[in-house]
């Protein structure tokens, strides 16, 4: 492998990241405060990725790009409404069962109505056009992914540090109890948390197909498994973890199909986090907490 | 340093920044009841928490039968946050699980009683002697372990018996009144034979005729089951009635400790507890 | 209802199922699709019992079926197709040297698939359960999709025949052979269940904390229940195969999984009776469901919805239903009886009586 090729790949691994890692927030984001696995966020981005086909049918890119995102914050509030906010004094394993429900009923409903077979995925101006650096050369998304993402997640941990709404977060994923006692109002904590999760998805599902070109109504399956994976390779509840699992992941794949282990680069993922488990269970950033008796 | 079932030497334990027990050493002696007390938050739960395995201890060390059976230091990013005693730096690490701690001979009941909710009262004491059982897996699924398991039924029973609470063997352990609740929960963790049961709060959202009871029932199970008694409680009738000697945090830290006669009359105690209580 | 009764009811409900049973195997021919159902739901019936083991008596979540069911399913294809038949098998590229002369009986096949199924169990759970169970469902999960992909791969053409699949697995010689093995199978589970491990298993579903203060060492029952609960679910993936005669990486996706799911939530979690009445319903609902996935005239007029892939979203709905409205499904954690049969059919009768605007006994 020459040092242009390696360099290649890890341009393509940094930007494959950078989607899994915007994905993998989400999944951190609702773990640390319902300790609930939300099955059902890869097929939301999944979701967002049909939206795009229908509404940049009709409307510019300008006008397409904010209807996915906000039609996609939306369906995920409504999911957590429906799915997940009457089940959430139950035991824990009736709502991640709802989360798989929706997760095969998402699925399920995209399938029929827009068949298993893939659709291409519309181009968005300016995101495709061909850059050059010396030898390496790559579309524009490719750059933008791990920028926009790196911007987002400073955005992100600015939010929860600095924010009224991000110290509310903080407290509702240290003490539920506590947090609802103090008066702190859990359903809208829960539904902005849900909201950034859903907007994130869609960006990542934006930056992701617009490389893959395809969509069908399982692709947002496996990835989503992967996400959640990077979620706990970074440390789940932590944002930037969240952000450096997606890099090892995306960066980590690239190469295996590259040196042509392509059928065990999903398994490379699953090998990593029992790996990680093992050696470090709270993962990259996560801290140790104890829960209280 | 003879003859203690229990002893803490410089135990410390932070969560993060909060120090939640503060270099606290205390000893509890054979046959004794000795009772924790200190207004809410002081630290009484963290410290049974650490005794039994729950939580891992900051920084100290935990005896029991004069065998250390606990012991830490702080390390990693507790280094820098740690606020306990500098000079009582534990060298040693002991790490232990709550079943391995009970199995040694501790037996506690939680603050907020945890029993096996959706299981009969009969099945949540019948769990306690699974620990003793001899026979294999194999021989325990196929149902090949009769005497044992006949032995385990029979234990169970008499120790519901002894708590009045036979009468309610097959009924679901949450349906129970709250006051039988407690004593399902002392129930079963008698069911572990233990020789140091540890209680926390167990006369909590009792009224003062059942915290009577309680309090001569507590001293019967202890000559009965040769028992050496750890408590934490508010009830100050109850404790100053049963205990031998009084502990007390207020964070974190032990303000006092000695004969009931004698925290009934310290001051700092009144300042920190006792006046707490009459205020609110 | 007095012992007596009960055991007489009981007898007389075998009797019955094995007067069915004789029938149906005696008019094969006839019946084969009433007996491919039922032979079908009784291995889903081993699965989803298993799963329920774990999810239900444990509360461990584990989402590793399909793979653990594949693992059974192909090691019983490869140690029982018989010899001579492998060179058609494998018409691609051969099958690898040592393993095309190992043949073993049935049983043994079926056992030690249930046993590799148990060791890859092993091996995901002690990392993932020693610390953290919630990681379980993603871990199992994750290794199913493993399994498929690698049992498809071209690489391992010699051994699995890639994605070409396995052809010519003995099927059963009668209704009787799947049947008696998977009662056979329940009944351990149930025995375990009803054990003093059975009991430990409970409390650790019900209060980590207070188990461990019992003295229970959470991460080995933990483990237990979670290999046995694949042993079995390695036999039943080895039943599958016998009962297909023809198996694929495909057979073994994630919606395998979620249909014992569905089983084990319909039946209602830590019920053993419920999860086998589900898997009956389920898997004969499944095929009675077909018809929404053709296109539907009532005259003239096409009825809307009905074509391809509605069945599956009718069904995926039905989930979230049973989650949501009916979180106990059927039986709750709650074991069938007599007295609890003539209970439901009498409040049937009395709801029906107030529905019709009858006399109601209450008032
Ligand atoms: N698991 C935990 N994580 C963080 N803080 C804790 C935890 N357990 C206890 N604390 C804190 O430690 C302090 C002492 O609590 P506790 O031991 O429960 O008090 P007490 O039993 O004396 O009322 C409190 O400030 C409490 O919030
Ligand atoms: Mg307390």
């Amino acid at each position: 492998m020459s040092l242009a090729t390696f360099l290649q790949h890890c341009l393509t691994g940094i930007s494959l990241g950078g989607a899994y890692a915007l994905i993998a927030i989400g999944y951190t984001m609702v773990y640390g405060i319902l300790r609930l696995i939300n099955f059902a966020h890869g097929d939301l981005f999944m979701i967002a990725g049909y939206l795009m086909i229908f509404t940049l049918a009709d409307f510019p890119w300008y006008i397409a790009i904010p209807i996915v995102l906000i039609g996609t914050v939306v369906i995920g509030i409504v999911i957590e409404r429906l799915a997940y906010k009457p089940l959430r004094s139950a035991p824990r394993m009736s709502i991640m069962i709802s989360a798989i429900g929706v997760s095969l009923l998402l699925q399920n409903l995209a399938t029929y109505l827009f068949t298993a077979l893939p659709r291409g995925y519309p181009e968005i101006p300016y995101l495709k056009r061909i850059f050059q650096f010396g030898t390496l050369s790559a579309s524009f998304v490719t750059f933008l992914t791990p920028i926009l993402t790196m911007v987002l997640v400073f955005l992100m941990v600015m939010m929860i540090n600095k924010t009224k709404i991000g110290m509310a977060m903080r407290a509702v994923s240290k003490d539920y109890e506590t947090a609802e006692i103090m008066g702190i109002k859990i359903n809208s904590v829960v539904s902005f948390t849900f909201a950034i999760g859903s907007l994130l998805a869609a960006i990542g599902s934006i930056l992701y197909f617009t490389d893959r070109m395809s969509v069908n109504p399982f692709s947002g399956s496996l990835p989503g498994l992967k996400c959640f994976v990077a979620a706990v390779l970074g440390g789940i509840g932590s944002i930037p973890g969240a952000m450096i699992g997606g890099f090892i992941l995306g960066i980590g794949e690239t190469f295996l199909v590259a040196l042509g282990f392509s059928t065990f680069s999903d398994a490379f993922t699953f090998i990593l986090l029992i790996v990680m488990l093992l050696v470090k269970p709270t993962g990259l950033f996560g801290e140790k907490a104890t829960e209280k008796v | 340093m003879g003859n203690n079932v229990l002893r803490l030497e410089h135990c410390t334990m932070q969560f993060g920044g909060v120090v939640a027990v503060d270099n606290f050493s205390m000893e509890v002696n054979e046959h004794e009841i000795v009772a924790l007390i200190g207004p809410n938050g002081a630290g009484k739960t963290t410290a049974f928490n650490f005794v039994t395995g729950v939580y891992e201890p900051t920084n100290g060390k935990v005896f029991f039968h004069d065998e250390l059976m606990v012991a830490n230091h702080p390390a990693g990013k507790m280094k820098k946050l740690y606020k306990g005693d500098p000079d009582q730096i534990c060298e040693k690490i002991v790490r232990k699980t709550p079943d391995q701690i009970t199995k040694l001979g501790i037996a506690r009941t939680f603050q907020n009683i945890r029993l096996f909710k959706a299981l009969t009262v009969f099945e949540n004491v019948l769990i306690a002697k699974h620990m003793h059982a001899k026979s294999g897996l194999l021989k325990t699924a196929m149902h090949l372990n009769y005497r044992e398991e006949i032995q385990m039924r029979k234990e169970a029973m008499e120790l519901l018996e002894m708590q009045n609470l036979a009468a309610y063997r097959n009924d679901i352990a949450s349906s129970l009144p709250y006051g039988q609740q407690r004593h399902l929960e002392i129930a079963r963790a008698l069911a572990t034979n233990p020789t140091l049961l540890l209680l926390d709060e167990p006369a909590a959202g009792m009224n003062p005729q059942e915290t009577d009871e309680l309090a001569a029932f507590i001293k019967k199970t202890k000559e009965d089951f040769n028992l050496t008694v750890f408590l934490i409680e508010h009830h100050m009738d109850l404790v100053m009635g049963i205990s031998d000697r009084i502990y007390v945090l207020d964070f974190g830290k032990m303000i006092a400790h000695g004969l009931p006669a004698d925290i009934q009359n310290n001051d700092r105690v009144i300042q920190a507890y006792l006046g707490v209580e009459e205020n609110a | 209802m007095k012992k007596s009764t009960k055991t007489l009811f009981n007898i007389i409900a075998v009797s019955i199922i094995l007067a069915i049973l004789i029938f149906l195997e005696m008019n094969k021919r006839k019946f084969s699709y009433d007996i491919s159902i039922i032979e079908r739901s009784m291995i889903y019936a081993v699965a989803a019992v298993a799963m329920n083991l774990t999810n239900g008596f444990t509360g461990l979540f584990s989402l590793g079926q399909a793979g653990f069911m594949a693992i059974g399913a192909y090691t019983v294809a490869l140690l029982t197709i018989p010899v001579e038949a492998r060179a058609g098998v494998f018409y691609v590229t051969g099958m690898n040297e040592f393993l095309s002369k190992i043949e073993l009986p049935f049983i043994p096949a079926l056992l030690l698939g249930g046993l590799f199924a148990a060791i890859l169990a092993g091996l995901i759970g002690i990392p993932v359960l020693r610390l953290k169970s919630d990681y379980l469902a993603i871990a199992t999960l994750g290794f199913s999709e493993i399994i498929r992909s690698i049992i498809a791969s071209p690489q391992l053409n010699m051994i699995t025949n890639g994605s070409y699949g396995l052809k010519k697995i003995p099927r059963f010689s009668s209704i009787f052979v799947p049947i008696a093995l998977c009662c056979l199978c329940i009944l351990i589970i149930v025995l375990l269940i009803n054990s003093s491990y059975g009991r430990a298993f409970k409390a650790i579903r019900e209060d980590e904390t207070a188990a461990e203060a019992m003295g229970i060492n959470l991460f080995k029952h933990k483990l237990t229940s979670f290999m046995i609960s694949s042993f079995f679910t390695g036999v039943a993936g080895g039943l599958l195969a016998s009962y297909m005669g023809t198996i694929d990486s495909g057979t073994f996706k994630i919606t395998l999984t979620y249909d014992i799911l569905l089983i084990v939530v319909l039946g209602g979690m830590g019920s053993v009776t419920g999860s086998i009445l589900g898997s009956f319903l389920v898997t004969a609902g499944r095929e009675w469901l077909r018809f929404f996935d053709q296109p539907l005239k009532v005259g003239n007029w096409q009825v809307p919805l009905f074509r391809t892939g509605f069945r599956m979203v009718v069904f995926s709905v039905l989930l979230m239903v049973v989650v949501l409205f009916y979180s106990k499904g059927l039986m709750g954690s709650k074991e069938f009886s007599w007295e609890g049969l003539v209970r439901f059919f009498k409040n049937l009768f009395t709801r029906k009586q107030k529905l019709n605007g009858g006399v109601s006994n209450g008032k």
